[in-house]
């Protein structure tokens, strides 16, 4: 099933009672989250992620706005009426009941006609509890479990009444370093058996990037970027955009534009054809610099890392806003010779240029 | 050496220990055993099981002990519901929430003798006037009761009533906390699974704060048991004359009374009231475990 948002808004009271002015957690949203696929929503802490989440699960009332489920209003449609399936991030397992007995739970909701016997729902519990492979653990306490685990749980309780949209609140963000990269591999997997409309709140790019179909890039409570990950990696709309997705982060020069070529500082570093002339940003991502003796661009080198499948060049410049500026290449590219200066070429699609204003991307034809 | 010096470090703990914990003890359980034992002389004609065999046959000690299993069997388990209910509606209002959270536990810091007499002139009914009481069953057509020196029943409610109302506000005070803690994502996710409303206190919020409700049966339970000072605030101290004493009022009679000067039969009856105590306690204790199960 799909999800469209329209014109959503939430505003809340300040907590500061001094400060009148509300603060918007989501301004004016509109997308269209496709059928089936899994999602992921992206942006810094405090952005209004997991508001956006408690809006389409209904646990929050949009200040303005629409939300349809396929064609389905639900803007008003309380939340165990929308048919979603909610995963929280401490996972909200009920610690006195075992793991079949968190399952089964919302199963003893239901009444009427959709009244199950003991029997019904015992096999239904088996039956997600297999999908997510805890099915030897239903006996246990949540205590007893450890957090992948109490995970699985989580989302085996969340699917198990099989809503029509599975929303995951940070599910990665309690687990270690490797349990997250088993997890994310998980959701995917479950998310494809099961073929459920998944929406995945998170603030680690990496994670977003590696398994989402669409990712949705936020800020501040507005919408920047909806795409394929690649697509939004390759082509930022904007600079906070670009500075967000990929680690090591993509560097940003201060540049210029004039008579039809990028300068930075005072290096003609390539030409640009169809951008004003003017200062800009110039965002080059670390595997966008070549090592090149005759290369157009010259750096101070601070120090190079090696990292084994491939090596990070540390440098400064003059026109660099921050610290240092990393370039990563591969290992076996001759680190050894490299003397204080040390220049460089560009893969031009690794390039982006941003307007000094309004940090939009300029996509210009590079040559 | 190192381990002399271990006790060294502890023996200030263990003589205060001794002093006044382990002795006093023993010293109970002696005194318990001593037949004939006269204060003055401080002499004893033999030992043996006479005192709690006194003790056991004594009117007034039954009567105590009836009083006092009464008043733990209606306000424990009142005091904590009537309890439970408050604090659920304190939780969930949010205006004003704080301004009722002190109202509810201002009986608390008020002392309890003065309570006692407010309580008594509300109840009372003299030749001069009704009291406030009677005065409203009166108003709605019932026959005015003296339930300080009236019947037994009119006695023991206002007794019971008393009781819930000193212990009413450390229990809300408990509760409210208890309740306030539980994580909000539990509700949240019950909501979306549709749970109603009583399923959800039942299943969700009661599991979450029993362990605090059993911390409040059991200390009551031991309260209670040892209830004493509410009786005298309200029914003064011949507590024997009004028919409302209990264990520990005997045990203090029979020190300090009217009739006291028996140390002996004190230290028996304490003894009896340690040992249910001692029995209620631990058969709490079982039944909590096997009901908190995280």
């Amino acid at each position: 099933m799909k999800v469209v948002l329209k014109n959503l808004t939430k505003k809340f009271p300040n907590r500061n009672k001094k400060i009148h002015e509300d603060v918007i957690a989501v301004n004016n949203f509109n997308f269209e989250i496709p059928s089936g696929k899994l999602i992921g929503l992206l942006g810094p802490s405090g952005c209004g992620k997991s508001t956006t989440l408690n809006l389409i699960s209904g646990l929050e009332k949009p200040t303005e706005g629409k939300i349809f489920f396929d064609e389905e209003d639900v803007t008003n449609v309380a939340p165990e009426h929308r048919g979603i399936g909610l995963v929280f991030q401490n996972y909200a397992l009920y610690p006195h009941l075992t793991v079949l007995q968190n399952i089964i739970f919302p199963l003893q909701n239901l009444k009427g006609k959709d009244k199950l016997t003991k029997e019904e729902m015992n096999a239904k519990a088996l039956e997600v509890a297999k999908l997510v492979q805890i099915d030897g653990l239903m006996d246990r306490r949540p205590g007893e479990l450890s957090g992948g685990q109490q995970q699985r749980v989580a989302i085996a309780r969340a699917l198990v009444k099989m809503p029509k949209v599975l929303l995951l609140d940070e599910p990665l963000s309690n687990l270690d370093a490797r349990l997250r990269l088993q997890t994310r591999e998980e959701i995917k997997r479950i998310q494809l058996e099961t073929g459920i409309t998944t929406m995945f709140v998170t603030h680690d790019q990496e994670e977003a990037m590696s398994i989402s179909d669409f990712i949705v890039v936020m800020k501040d409570g507005l919408f920047q970027q909806m795409g394929k990950p690649q697509e939004v990696y390759d082509r930022p709309v904007n600079m906070f955009v670009a500075k967000f997705l990929g680690t090591p982060a993509i560097n940003i020069f201060e540049g210029n534009v004039k008579d039809g070529a990028l300068y930075i500082g005072e290096e003609r570093v390539f030409d640009v054809q169809g951008v004003k002339d003017g200062p800009v940003y110039a965002g080059i991502r670390p595997e966008g610099f070549i090592p090149d003796d005759n290369g157009p661009f010259t750096v101070k080198l601070k120090a190079t890392e090696i990292m084994g499948r491939d090596a990070s060049i540390v440098f400064t410049h003059p026109a660099f806003e921050g610290a240092a500026a990393r370039a990563i290449v591969a290992s076996d590219a001759a680190l050894s010779g490299l003397s204080e200066n040390v220049r460089f070429s560009f893969k031009k699609n690794k390039v982006y240029l941003f307007d000094k204003e309004t940090e939009t991307t300029i996509f210009p034809e590079v040559k | 050496m190192s381990k002399q010096k271990g006790w060294l470090y502890l023996l200030p703990a263990l003589l205060f220990l001794g002093v006044f914990m382990v002795y006093p003890l023993i010293d109970v359980i002696i005194y318990s055993l001593e037949e004939n034992f006269n204060f003055a002389s401080q002499t004893y004609s033999g030992r043996g099981l006479y005192n709690f065999y006194y003790v056991l046959k004594d009117p007034y000690f039954l009567r105590a002990v009836r009083n006092t299993f009464i008043i733990v069997i209606i306000t424990v388990p009142l005091s904590t519901g009537i309890a439970l209910l408050i604090s659920l509606a304190l939780n969930s209002i949010k205006p004003l929430k704080e301004l009722f959270q002190t109202i509810f536990f201002l009986p608390y810091v008020t002392n309890t003798l003065a309570v006692g007499l407010v309580f008594m002139i509300l109840f009372k009914k003299t030749a001069y006037s009704e009291g406030l009481i009677n005065l409203l069953i009166k108003a709605f057509g019932g026959n005015s009761v003296d339930f300080i020196e009236g019947p037994y029943w009119a006695k023991l409610f206002v007794m019971c009533f008393y009781t819930i109302w000193v212990v009413l506000p450390f229990k809300i005070l408990i509760l409210t906390s208890a309740l306030a803690s539980v994580n909000p994502d539990y509700y949240k996710a019950a909501k979306v699974d549709g749970t109603s409303r009583f399923r959800i206190f039942t299943r969700i919020t009661l599991p979450m704060i029993s362990p605090m409700i059993f911390y409040l049966v059991i200390t009551g339970f031991i309260g209670a048991f040892k209830a004493y000072s509410d009786e005298v605030a309200i029914f003064g101290t011949n507590l024997n004359a009004a028919g409302m004493n209990t264990i520990v009022g005997y045990v203090y009679d029979m020190l300090y009374g009217d009739s006291g000067g028996f140390p002996s039969y004190a230290s028996a009856a304490s003894l009896i009231l340690f040992a249910i105590v001692f029995t209620i306690t631990v058969i709490n204790l079982s039944i909590s475990k096997k009901n908190t199960t995280y």
